[in-house]
């Protein structure tokens, strides 16, 4: 059965697949909003922390916070923009407006799904922490949104490029109107004073389309000049300048013939195509918010250099220099150096390695990292835009904004294609002079308007863009601009075992008590004892451990590099290595079952109590996955740094053949090259930064999301559900792009090979010019669509 | 057919007030998000006040 809330399986006789998902459904039903079940289109994400408040609500109270991210209205009411974690579909933007709205003190509160953004209003008598803990109940994420400049651009290129539009489609529906009558009409059945009324009216409503929607057209035909370049803008500026000028000036003139429709249908039918494209490009941004999250909210700073007492301020007030205190379980604020003393600290957040690394004092420190060993003392190097986290995004930023390649293959085509078709324009107005002044100028903007290269221009980015779009539904998310067209070509693909096909973190794989101890009972104590702590291996015994009866603790204390030990009823108990445990009671190791893998020990002074091993366990649709990628024409291949036991069992249990284990990272670009050097297209599965070379090395190279947030900008692609069934998914997504790509290239070819001679000929008026352009590019978007199917 | 003289004019003046109402509805944010408000018409969201 599957989980009410989040659609994972669950276990059985469950209704939940775990207490997070059964909070949240609860608080949701308990606000009475149990309608955004049958509303929703999606699952809702599973939460991903745990629901309680956490220190940092604290800090949106702060004062300081508080005025640099809300506005203060004149009713006396603040505003503030909250950016969410966790919207999956419309539903959940209605729910998470219906429970901030909810909350005493809200005036008003208002979710955009497509910005991810919640708008609140409410009165300052209540915290703003409430609000977000209220947000947090029902299962997502909330923090200040901050503006960033980007986005800000974003917005309003958007909105321009709306106006632009509809300026364009209003003008082309209503110059059509003008044009029909004058089309349809027998000889003199319109009067002369009335088509001459009609002719000024649709010259009035094409100044707006051709000065204000076709502006960005001229620019681009202008910077293309200026750069010595010939593009896609240079015809189509052209075509509308000529065709426009030649039409006001027949109007003026009263004589010849005026094409207002074909200009403003040509104009709204570009500005379409383009709107598209941005929209895409939107979506793509979208991504880069998530990263904002590895962002920490508090620090604790040092007041003085001798003692240790600190002060709580947001992280974004920290200055280098500053000293600040880190506690076990929380997270560096800021790029910085260890003090001291030696502990160890996770960078999960940007390597996806869960195993905490050892920090001596001198040690650089990464913002974001999670101290998993004792309290220590850093001194704060960079802060704000100079911190790694910020760099890499930066770096995301960027990679957003590459050309595809083939875009760029088809601009330079178009560049050829647009002398041409400038030569052919020119050739056929001075070849019709000689014959027929009258049509030659007509026929001129037939050629350019017909031969547009819109069907070329419109063919590779409509269906990219329907393709980041349909990946994106599979939880794909392209990160620079040839991802897809190279995931289409990839013959191989190589995984990197540790956290791509298993679930990443460990698992309790067997709980054995030794003989004279109840297994209950020792399952409780276990329990107990990691419960306070944050290890995964204490986490991983706690997950295990759920359902049994909760022990009181007292005396808790967490031995960083050794475990746990604890009071329980009056006696003490150890948890942790079979060295720490033993130290305690003195008693000889004792042998356990088969298998190998992590073990962890329980015991009291009196002997040993239990031993648990841990593994790290296979993703349940991982072999479905791996066999359909094999049925796609895939060779799939396993390079792991683990030892050769597990590998093999991971690889025998998918039918993987070629898996190396014990693979160096040189090892695994070796094997990369070797692979290429055979003609090979090798796609890599990675999870982290840690295999950033051999993720270089490969053709296209793809993240697993959840846990590396930032390790995604070094890839191509992030695949943020870290399901390899998506992955599968998204290769024949991507595949089929590149076909449709093909057939609207073949198109686009075929149809300009037939009208331009037709045009040259003079046996196209610019209106069916304009109609014959339009219903080629209407073929190629609609062809580009099927890709989501 | 010489109500034209007035309707055309008057068609143009009509093209104009649609384009500046929807000028004026993109720059009050309403186009921002196209999704939500279909799905907050079917609930059923009467807040008790």
């Amino acid at each position: 059965m599957d989980c009410a809330h989040c659609g994972l399986p669950a276990p059985e006789g469950s209704s939940f697949c775990c207490p997070g998902c059964e909070a949240v459904a609860g608080a949701i039903g308990g606000l009475g909003l149990g309608d955004f079940y049958r509303l929703r289109d999606a699952a809702a994400a599973r939460p991903a922390r745990p629901v309680q408040a956490r220190p940092e609500d604290a800090l949106l109270d702060d004062a300081p916070t508080l005025a640099r991210h809300a506005r203060k209205l004149e009713d006396g009411t603040l505003e503030i923009e909250l950016l969410l974690e966790g919207l999956r579909c419309a539903a959940c933007a209605w729910l998470v407006e219906q429970a901030v709205a909810r909350v005493p003190g809200v005036r008003e509160s208002n979710v955009g799904f497509a910005t991810r953004r919640a708008r609140v209003r409410w009165d300052p008598a209540t915290p703003l922490s409430k609000i977000v803990t209220a947000i947090r109940a029902v299962g997502y994420g909330a923090w200040p949104y901050e503006h960033g400049r980007i986005e800000m651009v974003e917005a309003g290129e958007r909105r321009t490029a709306l106006r632009r539009l509809w300026v364009a489609g209003l003008g082309m529906m209503q110059v059509m109107m003008y044009a029909v009558p004058a089309y349809i009409a027998g000889e003199g059945e319109i009067t002369a004073d009335i088509e001459s009324l009609m002719r000024w009216a649709g010259l009035v409503l094409t100044l707006p389309v051709v000065g204000y929607s076709a502006a960005p057209f001229f620019r681009g035909a202008w910077r293309e000049l200026v750069r010595g370049r010939l593009g896609m803008d240079v015809p189509v500026a052209l075509g509308i300048l000529v065709a426009f000028a030649a039409s006001a000036w027949a109007t003026v003139t009263g004589a010849g013939a005026v094409y207002f429709d074909s200009v403003t249908m040509f104009v709204f039918l570009l500005l379409g195509g383009r709107y598209l494209e941005l929209l895409a490009r939107a979506r793509a941004g979208s991504a880069l918010q998530r990263l904002a999250r590895a962002e920490v909210a508090s620090a604790e700073r040092l007041v003085a250099p001798t003692s240790l007492e600190t002060l709580t301020i947001p992280a974004a007030r920290l200055v280098p220099g500053d000293r600040v205190l880190v506690r076990t379980g929380e997270a560096v604020p800021a790029d910085g150096e260890m003090e001291g003393p030696p502990s160890e600290v996770s960078e999960a957040w940007l390597s996806g390695e869960s195993r905490a690394l050892a920090r001596r004092p001198g040690d650089a420190l990464t913002g974001g990292s999670v101290n998993a060993g004792r309290a220590f003392v850093m001194r704060v190097k960079r802060v704000g835009d100079d911190t790694a986290a910020a760099s890499l995004r930066r770096l995301m930023e960027r990679a957003l904004e590459d050309r595809p390649h083939w875009v760029a293959a088809a601009e330079r085509a178009g560049g050829a294609f647009v002398a041409f078709v400038l030569v052919a324009a020119a050739a056929a107005a001075a070849g019709w002079w000689s014959v027929d002044p009258q049509r030659a100028v007509w026929i001129a903007v037939s050629v350019l308007v017909v031969t547009c290269p819109c069907a070329l221009a419109l063919a590779t980015p409509m269906a990219l863009v329907a393709a980041s779009g349909a990946l994106a539904r599979r939880h794909l998310v392209i990160t620079r601009g040839g991802a897809i067209e190279r995931l289409a070509g990839a013959t191989d693909l190589v995984f990197d075992k540790t956290g791509t096909l298993t679930e990443g973190r460990p698992r309790v794989l067997a709980f054995q008590a030794m003989r004279g101890h109840p297994l209950e009972r020792a399952r409780e104590l276990a329990a107990a004892l990691a419960r306070p702590s944050s290890h995964p291996l204490d986490r991983a015994i706690v997950r295990a451990c759920d359902g049994v009866r909760e022990l009181p603790v007292s005396d808790h204390r967490n031995v960083p590099g050794d475990g746990v030990e604890a009071l329980v009823d009056g006696r003490l108990y150890r948890l942790g290595r079979a060295s720490f445990v033993a130290a305690l009671h003195g008693r000889p190791f004792v042998a356990a079952d088969g298998g190998d893998g992590t073990r962890a020990w329980l015991g009291d002074e009196s002997g040993w109590i239990a031993t648990v091993r841990f593994g790290d366990a296979l993703r349940p649709e991982a072999r479905a996955a791996v066999d359909a990628l094999r049925d796609a024409g895939l060779r799939v291949h396993l390079l792991s740094g683990d030892g050769p036991g597990p590998v093999t069992a991971v690889a025998a249990q998918l039918g993987i053949t070629q898996a190396v284990a014990q693979a160096t990272p040189q090892r695994k670009i070796d094997h990369v090259r070797t692979l290429q050097a055979r003609g090979a297209r090798v796609a890599m599965v990675g999870d982290g930064v840690n295999d950033a070379p051999v993720l270089a090395q490969s053709d296209v190279s793809i993240a697993m999301g959840g846990g590396a947030d930032l390790a995604q900008l070094r890839a191509d692609a992030v695949l943020l559900s870290d399901s390899p069934a998506d992955l599968a998914a998204g290769i024949s997504i991507a595949r089929r792009a590149r076909a449709i790509v093909r057939q609207n290239l073949a198109w686009a070819l075929a149809y300009n090979a037939i009208v331009v001679p037709m045009a040259i000929a003079g046996w196209v008026t610019p209106l069916v010019a304009g109609i014959a352009m339009a219903s080629s590019s209407l073929v190629v978007v609609g062809n580009a669509l099927r890709v989501r199917r | 057919m010489d109500i034209l003289f007035l309707l055309i004019p008057l068609s143009l003046v009509l093209a104009v007030a649609i384009g500046a109402a929807f000028w004026i509805a993109v720059d009050g944010g309403q186009f921002d998000d196209l999704d939500g408000p279909a799905v907050r018409v079917v609930a059923d969201d009467d807040l008790p006040r």
